[in-house]
């Protein structure tokens, strides 16, 4: 599981590998909202945290459909098919490592961001924590999407209609987080929600992966 | 070391093949023969495990199988050394050195796999058996893009892994130089599925 996780690792930040595709676009669509919606730093206060969790959510579903199409095209998912690795973990360890080239990445990145959106100071902790406990499940459930999608020709686009009703959740409850913080309310109800939603996928969804993914290999 | 009864494979949820049957033993090499379509590559990945059997049964000890198909799973932004020392962990195994010996990869294996031709590529997705430890080969078209003098090395590698116990069900259109049967799979076509009278399927 270390070697894989490794070498997709390795595979990310190679050439063509795509590490840091998610972090630019989430920096550029941050950065066109004041343009959008004017310079208003009220305005703006009011409505980052929403922007900032589309941003991070719109950044990771980006990425999704690398995460198995090219194993699948290389042939190199027939082979850990019949490798002594089971494929939940197969799927768990992709999960993780597009977890760690891309919602790490956000998860750091967002209070700058922040920033740039006036977000008033109490949120910027709240914002952190909530995309540090909201973005596995975006990973896991794009996992999900992808072994679902993997062996479709242009599969992106079906991977995204699938994924996205799925993330709902995640972006309802994450947001919230973000402005309850960002105003000085509580944010128990929602945070233990999110953390709920996360555990819950982690949990139960890579079993899915593995079964779809094995009726998509015959 | 494997045991095959009244095999049925099916590809797509057609009948390819049917009433299929043979026993290898340690040391034993089995050639599949038959046109292109004919099945051998669906008959290959039904022993793999990658899809289950229509009907009948493989039987086999519990991973001892490695499968070799027609893309070889390279990353081409990986070097051949990297390539072969991950699917080595993949199996449990370290050691690769005799792996890039066997397929005389030692020169390129500070080389991209991406960079690499196709007939070296083979020779890397081939150097990967070696590194399974796996008894049991399945190997369809192993020699595609290989020259006349790595068809007589693989020939060479697939006989020492013979004399070591190993076994190996190989598709092929070549001659190996192996003192191995022959199974002709064309006597084995299913016969096509007769819809039963009446049943339209324009209907639905």
């Amino acid at each position: 599981m270390i070697a894989l996780l490794g070498r997709d690792l390795a595979l990310a930040v190679r050439a063509g590998g795509g590490f840091g595709l998610g972090l630019a676009f989430f920096l550029i669509v941050t950065v066109l909202v004041p343009f959008g919606v004017g310079p208003e730093p009220r305005l703006l206060a009011s409505i980052a945290p929403g922007i900032l969790w589309l941003g991070a959510l719109l950044a990771c579903l980006l990425s999704l459909d690398r995460i198995l199409a090219l194993d699948w095209e290389d042939g190199t998912l027939d082979l850990m098919a019949t490798a002594p690795l089971p494929m939940e973990a197969l799927v768990s360890v992709k999960a993780l490592a597009h977890w760690l080239t891309t919602g790490l990445p956000l998860v750091l990145a967002a209070p700058a961001m922040g920033v740039l959106l006036s977000l008033p100071a109490p949120g910027y902790l709240w914002l952190t924590l909530g995309l540090a406990l909201g973005t596995p499940a975006l990973s896991v459930i794009g996992t999900f999407g992808a072994a679902l999608t993997v062996g479709l020709k242009r599969g992106g686009l079906l991977l995204s209609l699938l994924v996205l009703p799925l993330y709902v959740p995640t972006l309802i409850f994450g947001a919230e987080v973000a402005r309850r913080g960002a105003v000085g309310l509580d944010v128990a109800t929602p945070l233990a929600m999110l953390a709920g939603i996360t555990c819950g996928t982690i949990a139960l969804l890579p079993f899915a992966s593995a079964a779809v993914l094995k009726v998509n290999l015959r | 070391m494997l045991r095959v009864e009244d095999l049925c494979v099916a590809r797509g949820g057609v009948p390819v093949l049917e009433g299929l049957g043979f026993s290898l033993a340690p040391g034993e090499a089995l050639v599949l023969r038959g046109p292109n379509g004919s099945g051998k590559t669906t008959l290959l990945r039904t022993l793999a495990g990658l899809q289950p059997p229509g009907s009948g049964r493989v039987e086999m000890a519990p991973d001892s199988a490695a499968y070799a198909g027609h893309a070889d799973g390279l990353k081409a932004t990986l070097t051949v050394a990297e390539n072969l020392t991950f699917w080595a962990r993949i199996f449990g195994r370290r050691d690769i050195a005799a792996a890039l010996e066997g397929f005389e990869l030692e020169p390129l294996a500070d080389r991209p796999a991406g960079a690499l031709s196709a007939g070296q590529k083979r020779r890397l997705g081939l150097a990967r058996l070696l590194v399974t430890g796996r008894r049991l080969w399945l190997l369809d078209e192993p020699t595609v893009s290989l020259d006349t003098g790595h068809v007589a090395t693989f020939a060479r590698t697939l006989r020492a892994h013979l004399a070591a116990g190993g076994a190996a069900v190989i598709a092929t259109h070549i001659e190996l130089g192996l003192e191995a049967r022959v199974l002709d799979v064309a006597p084995y076509k299913a016969r096509p599925v007769e819809e039963p009278e009446g049943y339209a399927e324009s209907f639905l």
